[in-house]
């Protein structure tokens, strides 16, 4: 960001302005719902670097404020980037000392403005973000996108989980989900995650956001199963193959 | 370094369909609300339609996050002439704002198609309908999005617009009654829904008259 110097048109190809990247270090999935007391949230601790699982331990799940929580996937040095302005902008609303704080539906609508912001510069955070939260009782739930698509729901999951989660998502929630029933509810949808998804590690926390404040769980796995039988006895019936 | 090729596009486009009607005395504003991205329905229940003034509704489909940027600007730019002039802006003006709002970005344009629908100066329907850069046109009705293809030649065989060749000039508005406009309006999106994969889950309509503004909705095909 530094480094945008002089305004450049549309197809400048000034070699020195960093614009348009590759994202590096990545994160997959971030899965989170709306039940009874307020937001679950969950992702796994996988940074890929390309198609290597490189980090295993990066948390993807950040508290931001009092009554907000923040989930990405994409490039993980963005993340940390805007995990730094979400600093200062809490910052800010705690030096006015005015008994207000930022809302989880503020800190989605700066969010968005940021993604957008920088959309329209050609140098996006290439982040999903799902920000989630309890306000006085109201339960808020958004993502954006890193070119500045936003929306609210009553669940939502970036990357894949839009493709394998959301369907499971659709049929089970229900309005006032109890935690355990959400908690399994977003097991589910993430060891089908798990299975399908080649950048997924299982390693995992879900965070929880109420009224009363933020909790994320200690990292743990999920049980998985793998004892078909076509994967014990792979060659029965082709022999010779593997 | 040798040039890069964009690897991402700060487009996308987020579907919809966006209908307007202008009647004697009324405007129906219609919009689905299904977000999608690619092949993926982002959500079921997103609202493309903003009240920007008393008198004045519009409706829009296309890039969503240039949507709303848009939409912010009209309303933030609606709170400073309410400031400077004391009253709502009539539909007409907001018209011109929007499009010179459009042609100010004709160079990285608002992927955004709209349709503005109000009563003008006289308490007459009227709509006004945009490409994506600002220019416009006041029409008695239109339809701007993914839907509108299959939209629009089917309101120009029931609601007939007059010739805009004939002089003097005849209005474009339609005869139909409120309620007749609205069920063709659910007529309409019930077909789009069926073919444009884009359009579907809920339509929600719009209704401005001397009385105010009436809202309501309708379930419409889920896949």
């Amino acid at each position: 960001m530094e480094s945008n110097q002089a305004p450049q048109g549309l197809m400048g190809s000034n070699d020195n302005i960093q614009r348009t990247q590759d994202p590096y270090v990545t994160g997959t999935s971030v899965v989170a719902l709306k039940y009874k007391d307020g937001i679950l949230m969950a992702a796994d601790m996988g940074g890929s670097y390309g198609s290597t699982l490189r980090y295993k331990t990066v948390e993807r799940l950040k508290p931001v404020g009092k009554h907000s929580l923040l989930g990405a996937s994409g490039e993980i040095s963005d993340f940390q980037e805007i995990l730094h302005y979400l600093d200062e902008l809490i910052l800010y609303d705690n030096m006015w000392d005015d008994g207000n704080s930022l809302g989880p539906k503020e800190v989605h609508s700066y969010l968005t403005r940021v993604m957008y912001s920088r959309r329209n510069k050609f140098d996006p955070l290439w982040n999903s973000l799902v920000l989630g939260g309890v306000k006085n009782g109201q339960k808020y739930l958004g993502m954006v996108s890193m070119i500045g698509v936003n929306f609210e729901d009553n669940h939502v999951a970036t990357g894949f989980g839009n493709h394998l989660a959301r369907p499971i998502l659709r049929d089970e929630w229900h309005e006032n989900l109890s935690f355990e029933d959400g908690v399994k509810l977003l097991e589910k949808c993430m060891r089908v995650l798990l299975y399908r998804d080649r950048s997924a590690v299982n390693k995992l926390q879900i965070a929880k956001i109420t009224d009363e404040g933020v909790t994320i769980s200690q990292p743990y796995s999920l049980k998985t199963f793998w004892g078909f039988s076509a994967f014990e006895n792979p060659t029965v019936g082709a022999e010779g193959s593997w | 370094m040798t040039k890069q090729n964009a690897n991402w596009s700060p487009y996308d486009n987020n579907g919809g369909t966006c209908v307007a009607i202008a009647g004697a005395d009324y405007c129906v504003i219609a919009a689905d609300t299904r977000m999608s991205t690619g092949y993926s329905i982002l959500t079921r229940d997103y609202s493309k339609i903003c009240k920007l003034a008393d008198k004045c509704v519009m409706a829009s489909s296309g890039f969503q996050a240039d949507v709303k940027a848009l939409q912010k600007q009209l309303a933030a730019r609606h709170l400073i002439y309410q400031h400077q002039h004391n009253k709502q802006v009539s539909c007409p003006a907001m018209a011109q704002l929007l499009s010179n709002t459009l042609y100010y970005k004709r160079f990285f344009p608002y992927y955004s198609f709209n349709v503005l629908g109000g009563l003008d100066n006289e308490g007459k329907g009227c709509v006004y309908t945009y490409d994506a850069v600002g220019s416009y046109e006041r029409v008695g009705y239109s339809s701007q999005g993914s839907g509108s293809t299959l939209v629009m030649p089917f309101l120009d065989n029931q609601l007939k617009s007059p010739s805009p060749l004939l002089l003097p000039a005849q209005d474009a508005v339609t005869p139909l009654s409120e309620s007749e406009a609205v069920d063709l309006v659910k007529t309409c999106f019930a077909s789009a829904t069926e073919r444009d994969i884009y359009t579907g889950d809920k339509l929600e309509i719009v209704v401005l008259n001397q009385e105010g503004l009436h809202r309501e909705y309708m379930e419409l095909r889920k896949d």
